[in-house]
Formats: C-alpha cells, structure tokens, sequence
C-alpha cells in the first residue's frame, strides 16, 4: 500500500507548500546539515529535554529524537482542520456533561448503556456532580492522521492529561535558531503564544467562590515522571507554581499550598495526575502522589481540576467509535474531521471479521494508551497474532480493531539520508468558560524506523516541528 | 513561594559548597602529604582529610589504612560515603531538576553541565592527574553556579534562600576544619626559628582559599593564632565564621523584612553574631579553642534546624 508524502505526493510531483524546503534540502551541503543536527541535539541536552521510558532502567532521562526537516500545513487545511477540532472538543464536553449528567444521549440510543455503565473510565463519584462552567475536557491532544491531499481523520481523543506541547513548543524554538533563513521564506504561525492561551484557559475555570486574581498550580507527579520535564517547562512559562502532593493539604474542603509565608489557598488545579492518583481517599488508597480530601474540597465547588475527573470514559476507544454520532447529536452538525472506520469487537459480526483479518488490521485496547498493548497486524509475527487471537476471545469488549491506514509520510533525516517516514499530528485544543483557543499546529511524531507506523516515543519516535503556512 | 522550593534551593547551594569543600581539603592535603617528613609530610595526612570532610567514622568501616588514593576515591566518588563529591553533585542536581523553575537558566546550565561531565569519570580508574583536574572542575562548578546566582538571580526570597544554604554550609565547613586541625593552632605549639607546624598551618590557610589574605590582613609571618584569628573572626574573610553569620544574619533579615516578620532563626543568627563581633581570639584561647568550636558547630546545626522548622517544611 503505497503512502502519501506531504512533500512529493502519490506521484513524486513536489506539492506546492514544500517547494522551497525541496530546494533547501536539495541545495544545501550534507556536512552543514550534519552540522545543525548535532547543534540541535546538543541544545536539546543542555536543556535537559528529556522523558523517561517506563521499565528501561538503563536511563530514567532520554533525549526524544528530533527531525529537522519541519512538516508542513497549508493554511486552507488548517482552517479545516481548526474548525473540526473545536467542532469535536465541544461534542466531548457536552458529552461528558449529558453522561454524567442527564444521559440524553443513552436515552437517544445514540451510544448502548453498557458502553458508559461499564467502563472503567466512568466515574460513579462524578454522577450528577456539578464541575466548574460546565466543562470537563479543558486541555485535549487530538490525535490526527493524513491518507491523502484531503483526508485528515482522527485516530484518538486525549482527554485525560495529553502530553508533547513542551516538545511543540521547544521544537519551534530550536528550529528558529538554527535555520532563521527558513522561517524568512516562509509565513510559518507563531505558536509561542501557547502558555499565554493556556495561562488564560485555566484562570477563565476559577471556581466562582475563588478571588479575583485566582491561583493556578500545576501538580506532578514528581521528577521521576516520564513527562517531568514537560511540567516544569510549563510552570516556568505560565509562572505558576509547580506543586507535588505532599505540597497541598486540604483544610475544611479548601485546598492550601505549603508556602515559605504558611498556606495559601488554591482555586485551580492542572493536574498532570490520573484520576486513580488523585486523592488516596477517594481512589487509590495506596497513591503517595495525591492529595487526601482533594475531592472532597472539588465536590465542594472550592477547586477546579483540569481536566476534570471522569473524562477517561471518552479516551475508551470503544466510545471513540461513536464519536460521529456523537458530533452530531450534541453540535446538530455533520462531523468535519472523520473518524478511522473501527470494528467493535463487541459486536458479534465485527468480532467474527476482526478474528478473520487479523493479519490486515490495527488491534488496540480500548483503554490502552502509549502505543502499548496494540497489534499492528501486518508487521506482526504469527505468535504475536495468535496472543492477539486470544486475548480477543477471551474479552472481546476489551478491543476494536481498525484498517491499517497507509499514514502520510514526511521527509525525514535517517543514518542513509533523507527518506519518508510515517507521521502523525497532536493539535492541542483549550476551553476555558470564555471560549476555545487552539494554536495553530501541533505536535508532529514520526515513526522512525522504515515502514513503522508507531509513533509513540516511548516506542522509538521522534518529533518534527509542525508549520502551518499563513495563506 | 513553595516551602519545598525554599528547602531545595537551600540544600543545592549547600551540597555545591560541600563539593567545593571536599575538593580544597583533598588539593591541600596532597600537598601537604607530598612533602618530606621531617617538614611534617605525613600520612597520617590522609585520615586528618577525611575527619575534616566529616566522614572519618564511616571511612575506617570501609577502610585499614587512609592512603592518597583510597581518600581520594572515597571522598570524590565512592558510593559508601554518601556525602561525597559525585553524590554532592547529583542530589544538587535532582534538587535542582525539582525545582528547575526557581533556578535561572545559568544555574541550571551550570549544575546540569556538572552532572553531565561527571559521566565521564563513571568507572573510569582515575591517575594523580585525573584526580587533579576533577578537583579543578569541582572548583569550577562552585564558581560558576555561584556566579551564575549572584549575576543572574532575581533579589527576592528564592536568591535569599540559595545564599542561606551557601553560608551556613560553608560556616560549618570552616568550623570543621578548625575542630581538626585545633591541636596544631594551640599556642604552647608554637616553636621558635619556624615549626613542624608551619606547613599545617599553611595548610588550613590553603583550605579556606586564604594563604595570600593572610598575608594581606596581617603582614606578617604565619603565627597560629593569627591563622585562627581569621578564620573565626575577621569579617574580610569571606569564608570566616564572623562572614558567614554576617551573610547569614542579613538573608534572614531580608526574609524576615519580606514577609513582615521576624522568629527565632532571625533571633539566633543575630545572637551568634554579636558574639562573634564582641570576643577576641584571646578570650577563646582562655576558655579553650576546642570548646569554643564544638559550641559553635553544635549552635550552627541548630540554626539549620530552625530555618528548616521556620520556612523549609
């Protein structure tokens, strides 16, 4: 199955938007780019730009890989593009408000009970609980992928903690030092305002009991966190405090931050942790991470989490397949961005296709995350199938499965030189209760290894920075 | 800001001057150690370093004998002694990486680079020469993080407190230095037409950085209570208990002043320094120098303890 290159197309013509890179790549001398990658590898280090891989205890810091070949949007794409993403994360907030709410849409039949009623990732403590503004998806990373000249289709919504905007961020940053004569020929849109539309994002989603000038801390995990470094880095550039649990206590259902001048109180959360951690009392009791009575004091309405509890029912990639409809009952519009055309293995019919094809189609978990525990069935050997086989007879509802899409590919440098690899794009989307913002661009994973399609980090991948052309 | 951001910007400065510490007391005992015996070249040199760096307990449970290289390994990187040099080096920079948004970019930079070029003697069997460049790198690191606070940071309590764990480690270092080496700063020690000890002497002055200040403060030869004289009280001498607790008595104030209001850490800093202004060398040599340094080191401690209890926790 031949790919789509976004720089030379089907046919090998160069599309328009890569014209000047083509020259650039084709013009400038191979030691000068061996130059810049190594001066790129070296800023990356000595800003300590690191993520962990869980279960390598070879190195808790790795350098992420980065290309330095930018990947290119067109501004026409993105104007697509940007109105089906909002289109899609106000769908998934008045989603998560009807589920944890009213349920009209079970009672529509647009989703089956069980799907919401029997999934981990719905929450019991949040039914009928009100959140601050109504919403619940403040922070989103959509996962998007390109077939061909037109079609872009989502391939996962990250509505828990979605991490990679630092790596957008430096990626842009890093680009504009070393080949400043690019960004000269090209209109590329800023995307350093981030922070600033975050920073407003999360001040817009103060509790209404909270003080005018309301404080916002970011709460990780810790340093030993795989995306540690993601969280200081955003700290630093919001000017918030980044907090660890045992710096939170909770008094009277308000929650105070242990400052050098006692407690100070504190009106909204971005949690970098899940769910499970949050609050030993009212999940994990075993969680060292959380802060006991966090929930408690959210009930209350005297703090806003982002995101808000219980938003990992609509990560499920089971409830994902319903995202059309879904689109469509909350919005009354058709969905502008596709959804990949996805076997329910909980429906008999599809499981019995699924179990036929497995050699041809893409197997995840519904709940999984990372690139973890997924089959990809056309690089995967028979015993990986065979395990795959039975683990979907033993839990069907536990996976779907979809066509292995042919992912566009992007030049990219590799130890033989320049050759496509597969790429995808993670557009991170804000609401606040003054609106959405939505940068233009993303983050740009690529696949590294020829022929792969994980792009997953922690699975070999690398960045790209993302440039879309102002018309 | 953070209680915990104060406590790790505090133990930073401290851990990067104890690195600092431990590399002049292994730089001037080797130059002591080198010289012939019979100009109190010894030894027993070696264990006399390992006391100062604090850890002599714990190096006789590893070791018979202090020799040049078993010191030198155990205080720069062996992972029985948990305060040495490369251990310094990596909790200053976890402390750091935990609060990488309270350092500059500088700090951070030069802590990281530090931690980064460490890698490099990881398993590596280290010469005489090795060993001496790591301790000039060692040297190096302190110099520029310190420059890079100084220059870089903003005036408020996060400098405030980075300044804190710089002194009072460093009074303590001093303090240990003088606990040691006391017996050889004894007056009745010294010998007419130059001493056994003058070579100990220079030793101490090397250890502190302030061979040539002494020469400047006192214009003349070395006399041991002069050498004491110094380290204890002369407020010039930016690694003397009287410069530490000044340093130490102004950032509590700046803290105390910015958060309009004073406690008990403001209250013993002020106490240890009057007494530092109001004492002379010969009233301590009357009351026992020993005594004095214990009193001092115990008092010194305790300061820690109440800054923590007061911001830190």
């Amino acid at each position: 199955m031949a790919a789509f290159d976004e720089m030379s197309g089907f046919d090998g013509a160069t599309r328009d938007a890569y014209a000047k890179l083509e020259t650039w790549l084709k013009t400038t001398p191979p030691e000068e780019f061996s130059t810049r990658r190594s001066q790129a590898d070296v800023f990356f280090r000595r800003i300590g730009i690191t993520f962990a891989v869980y279960g390598d205890e070879q190195s808790t810091e790795r350098l992420i890989p980065f290309d330095i070949i930018p990947r290119v949007i067109t501004g026409p794409e993105w104007a697509t593009l940007d109105r089906g993403l909002r289109q899609r994360v106000s769908a998934l907030n008045m989603f998560l408000k009807d589920i944890y709410g009213p349920k009209e849409c079970l009672k529509a039949g647009i989703i089956p009970d069980d799907l919401i009623y029997r999934n981990a990732g719905y929450c019991l403590q949040m039914i009928n609980q009100p959140v601050p503004h109504d919403l619940y998806v403040h922070i989103a990373g959509i996962d998007i992928v390109r077939v061909d000249a037109d079609n872009f289709y989502v391939l996962e919504d990250n509505a828990r903690t979605p991490s990679g905007v630092s790596y957008m961020l430096e990626n842009r940053e890093v680009m504009l030092r070393l080949f400043p004569e690019l960004f000269a020929q090209h209109r590329v849109a800023p995307v350093e305002n981030y922070p600033d539309a975050l920073l407003a994002t999360l001040r817009s989603l103060a509790p209404r009991t909270a003080a005018k000038d309301p404080n916002v801390v970011l709460l990780t995990p810790g340093q030993f966190n795989s995306a540690f470094y993601e969280h200081s880095f955003l700290a630093d550039k919001l000017g918030i405090e980044l907090v660890e649990g045992s710096d939170l206590f909770v008094r009277d259902e308000i929650v105070y931050m242990r400052t050098t001048q006692g407690p100070k109180r504190v009106d909204v959360i971005y949690r970098r942790i899940d769910d499970d951690y949050i609050d030993p009392l009212a999940f994990r009791a075993d969680s060292v991470l959380g802060v006991p009575g966090l929930i408690s004091a959210y009930k209350a309405g005297n703090v806003t989490l982002t995101n808000a509890v219980g938003t990992g029912v609509s990560d499920d990639k089971a409830v994902y397949s319903y995202m059309p409809e879904i689109v469509k009952f909350y919005t009354g519009e058709e969905p502008v961005l596709k959804n990949v055309p996805t076997f329910r293995c909980r429906e008999p019919d599809a499981l019995k296709y699924v179990l036929d094809n497995l050699g041809d189609l893409v197997v995840k978990e519904v709940n999984g995350s990372g690139g973890y525990g997924m089959l990809v069935g056309p690089h995967a050997s028979k015993a990986q199938i065979e395990t795959f086989r039975k683990k979907l007879k033993h839990e069907p509802e536990g996976f779907i499965a979809q066509p292995t899409l042919a992912l566009s590919t992007c030049p990219t440098f590799v130890a033989s030189g320049v050759a496509p690899r597969h790429v995808d794009l993670r557009p991170f989307v804000l609401t606040g209760s003054d609106g959405i913002r939505c940068v233009p661009g993303g983050l740009t994973r690529v696949a590294l290894k020829d022929g792969s399609l994980v792009v997953n980090s922690s699975q070999g991948g690398g960045t790209k920075d993302t440039w879309v052309l102002d018309a | 800001m953070l209680s915990r951001t104060a406590d790790s910007l505090y133990w930073v400065s401290r851990y990067v001057e104890r690195a600092e510490y431990l590399a002049r007391i292994l730089e001037a005992t080797t130059r002591l150690s080198n010289l012939p015996s019979s100009y109190g070249g010894a030894a027993s040199e070696w264990i006399s370093a390992v006391k100062t760096a604090g850890c002599g307990e714990i190096f006789l449970k590893h070791h018979d004998t202090a020799t040049e290289s078993s010191v030198h390994h155990f205080l720069c990187f062996s992972p029985d002694n948990p305060s040495s040099i490369r251990n310094c080096i990596e909790v200053a920079r976890s402390n750091a990486r935990a609060v990488r948004t309270a350092l500059t970019s500088e700090m951070w930079d030069a802590l990281n680079g530090a931690w980064l070029e460490l890698k490099k003697y990881d398993g590596k069997k280290l010469t005489r020469d090795d060993y001496g460049r790591f301790i000039e790198f060692v040297k190096s690191l302190s110099l520029t993080f310190d420059g890079s606070a100084y220059r870089t940071m903003l005036r408020s309590d996060a400098y405030w407190f980075s300044r804190l764990g710089v002194y009072v480690e460093r009074a303590d270092n001093t303090a240990r230095i003088l606990d040691v080496k006391y017996h050889v700063l004894l007056p009745e020690t010294e010998k007419v037409g130059g001493s056994l000890d003058y070579f100990q002497w220079t030793t101490i002055l090397r250890e502190v950085s302030a061979l040539t200040a002494y020469h400047w403060v006192y214009r003349e030869s070395i006399k041991p209570w002069l050498v004491a004289d110094l380290l204890i009280f002369n407020r010039q001498m930016p690694r003397s208990l009287a410069s530490c607790y000044e340093n130490i008595s102004r950032f509590l104030d700046a803290i105390g002043d910015s958060y309009s209001r004073q406690g008990p850490a403001q209250r013993m800093a002020r106490k240890t320094l009057s007494t530092l202004a109001n004492r002379k060398i010969t009233d301590i040599y009357d009351h026992g120098l020993h005594e004095f340094i214990t009193d001092f080191i115990n008092d010194n401690n305790r300061l820690g303890s109440t800054i923590s209890d007061q911001y830190l926790v």
